[in-house]
């Protein structure tokens, strides 16, 4: 007969998402808490990702991926209630919270959660994704396939790489090829500016002489049975290839760092609604989803670039899943929907309970010099050199709330987050504190 | 200095360059005349220091992996405590190459002490149990 495990809080996924939501969980009051996860241990994406430059915001120091997993692991492993299955992997996840896994001697378990935490992370975009034309040779991996191979295998994909995308694992990747000898002839990205954050533009390819082509593809792969080269375009503002502008790099080794798509097939598997912008659920301020009892948290929500702020997050809805879990059901008042505007690409919590003091976690579609973020044209913020590779974090607090009522009235339920831009003040403006 | 004139021929000279110390990523601009460094756009004190130092001594900590036997992994990950001179980074590289330590091994256990002559320890930065 299938196992079953009864719990206040089952959290599927033990990344860095997963570990501060159960250690939060269990602060919050939770009874008993479950974490499963596929891996053999516990730290999710944090254990191949060796390099530093994890939690300065919450520790104060750069901490190398595992080394910050390590903040978390021992608390989870020493709380005695706190159960992890390892080598587990869910498979099926109900909309009344009923999960179906495979365990490594159990075999099938059943888990019924009072509360649930997604905390399943996300994938990498592959080529079938791009349809990039040409052979379909050996030796196209994705950035993070590769850090897999370099840093936790023992393996090295390739002598002559190019890289498709300028995303944080891609540059990271050049870098780490480079150090263990091999040559990264290029990095190629479609927009006019890099996807990664500036600092790893300067310590990952400047610090190398690695060149990084803007607004360039790699349109060809060339090479039988293994990558002999690709050739490489400009593009125009649609994005389409310039004819004449093709430029041959040898190279055996094709990494694709084309962004990530948070894994929310589970998800789906419970009805619970997703946002088109973020392909992860919409939630409200507790990061609870639109199916009560389920909550999200991480990279399964919207791809983070700071762990800090995933585990921030995960400890939100660790701790609001444990409340749930405590109450035994929920107490839902109608919510305001906010709906992202003017060069915001999109924004988290979709979900707002009226009155409600809390963080926006957002993103802008393009590099700004100066912008103020408004709420139902509400000023909450200024913020200067805003890009789309940072996320944004903008306080919404009381005050905010009674202009808001002043401005919109009682009723409104749908609020506008616009991110507008605004003239940089002149440097003689500036100091003479002139206010623009 | 009394006679300004004669000290023209001093270079000066402007680099730009993107502080990497947190992700904020302030672009700085550092000028340097003779002896004198000056650093503007850095958003607090350390992005200063960093402009400075790149033009003094730059230096980058370095992550990488060592060989392990008997561990769950085949690889150990490393990482010096502190940033070391970045022209001894390829250096060090291949010092590591040749080394291959023995599971278990806890997170910060010296793996090498004071890598290159630098005064900064190479240490283990997670746990590698026994298989
Ligand atoms: C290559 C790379 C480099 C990065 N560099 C930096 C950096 O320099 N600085 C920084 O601050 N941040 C960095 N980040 C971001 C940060 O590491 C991630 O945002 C963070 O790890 C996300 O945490 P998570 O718990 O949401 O997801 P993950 O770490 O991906 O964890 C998800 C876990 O869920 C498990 N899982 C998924 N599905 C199932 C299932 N069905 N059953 C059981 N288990 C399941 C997975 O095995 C995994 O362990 C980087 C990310 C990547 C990918
Ligand atoms: S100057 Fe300060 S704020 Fe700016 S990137 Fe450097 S450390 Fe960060």
């Amino acid at each position: 007969m299938t196992k079953v495990i009864e719990t206040d809080v089952a959290i599927i996924g033990g990344g860095p998402a997963g570990l501060a939501a159960a250690v939060s969980a269990r602060k919050a009051g939770a009874e008993n808490v479950v974490i499963i996860e596929r891996h053999h241990e516990l730290g999710g994406i944090l254990q191949q990702c060796i390099h530093n430059g994890f939690g300065l915001h919450r520790f104060r120091e750069e901490l190398t991926g595992p080394e910050y997993a390590y903040r978390f692991i021992p608390e989870v492993w020493d709380d005695p209630k706190i159960d992890v299955y390892l080598n587990t992997m869910v498979l099926d996840l109900a909309k009344d919270q009923s999960i179906t896994a495979v365990h490594p001697s159990h075999g099938l378990i059943t888990l019924r959660p009072k509360a649930t935490v997604l905390a399943m992370g996300c994938r990498e975009r592959t080529r079938g994704a791009l349809n990039i034309p040409g052979t379909r040779p050996a030796g196209v991996y994705t950035a993070g396939a590769a850090q897999r191979f370099v840093n936790m295998d023992g393996f090295m994909p390739g002598k002559k790489v190019v890289i498709l995308g300028s995303g944080d694992i891609g540059l990271i990747m050049a870098r780490r090829f480079t150090l263990e000898g091999a040559e990264v002839k290029a990095v190629v990205e479609v927009m006019p500016y890099p996807a990664g954050l500036t600092r790893n533009i300067a310590q990952c390819l400047e610090d190398f002489d690695i060149p990084l082509y803007l607004r360039s593809t790699v349109t060809k792969v060339h090479g039988k049975d293994r990558v002999e080269g690709v050739t490489v375009s400009q593009v125009d503002d649609a994005w389409q290839p310039l004819p004449g502008t093709e430029m041959h790099i040898p190279c055996d080794t094709l990494l694709l760092s084309v962004g990530l798509l948070p894994e929310n097939e589970l998800t789906q598997m419970a009805d619970v609604p997703l946002d088109s912008r973020t392909q992860g659920a919409v939630v409200d301020q507790n990061r609870q989803t639109l199916i009560p009892g389920i909550f999200a948290a991480g990279n399964v929500l919207h791809v983070h670039d700071l762990v800090d702020y995933v585990s921030e997050e995960a400890e939100i809805a660790g701790r609001a899943a444990a409340e749930y879990a405590l109450r035994d059901g929920d107490t839902r008042q109608e919510k305001i929907t906010v709906i992202p505007g003017e060069n915001v690409s999109y924004v988290l919590p979709q979900r707002l309970d009226p009155d409600a003091e809390t963080e926006f976690y957002l993103r802008v579609t393009k590099p700004i010099d100066r912008i103020t973020i408004e709420l139902g044209g509400v000023r909450l913020a200024v913020r200067r050199l805003v890009r789309p590779s940072e996320m944004l974090k903008i306080r919404l607090r009381k005050d905010h709330w009674e202009k808001l009522k002043q401005e919109n009235g009682e009723t409104s339920l749908e609020l506008v987050l616009d991110a507008k831009a605004q003239p940089v003040p002149s440097p003689r403006a500036q100091r003479e504190g002139v206010r623009q | 200095m009394k006679d300004t004139k004669a000290t023209t021929a001093v270079k000066e000279e402007i680099r730009n360059m993107t502080c990497i110390v947190c992700p904020t990523g302030c672009q700085l601009e550092v000028k340097i005349v003779g002896d004198l460094i000056e650093v503007t756009g850095a958003d607090c004190r350390r992005g200063e220091e960093y402009g400075r130092n790149e033009v003094l001594n730059p230096v980058r900590v370095l992550t990488t992996t060592v060989k392990i036997a008997e561990g769950t992994l085949p690889l150990l990950p490393v990482r010096t405590t502190e940033a070391i001179p970045k022209e001894l980074l390829y250096e060090a590289m291949t010092a590591l190459a040749d080394i291959e330590l023995k599971a278990p091994i806890k997170t910060g256990a010296v793996v090498v002490e004071n890598l290159l002559g630098t005064g900064i320890d190479l240490v283990a930065s997670r746990d590698m149990d026994h298989k």
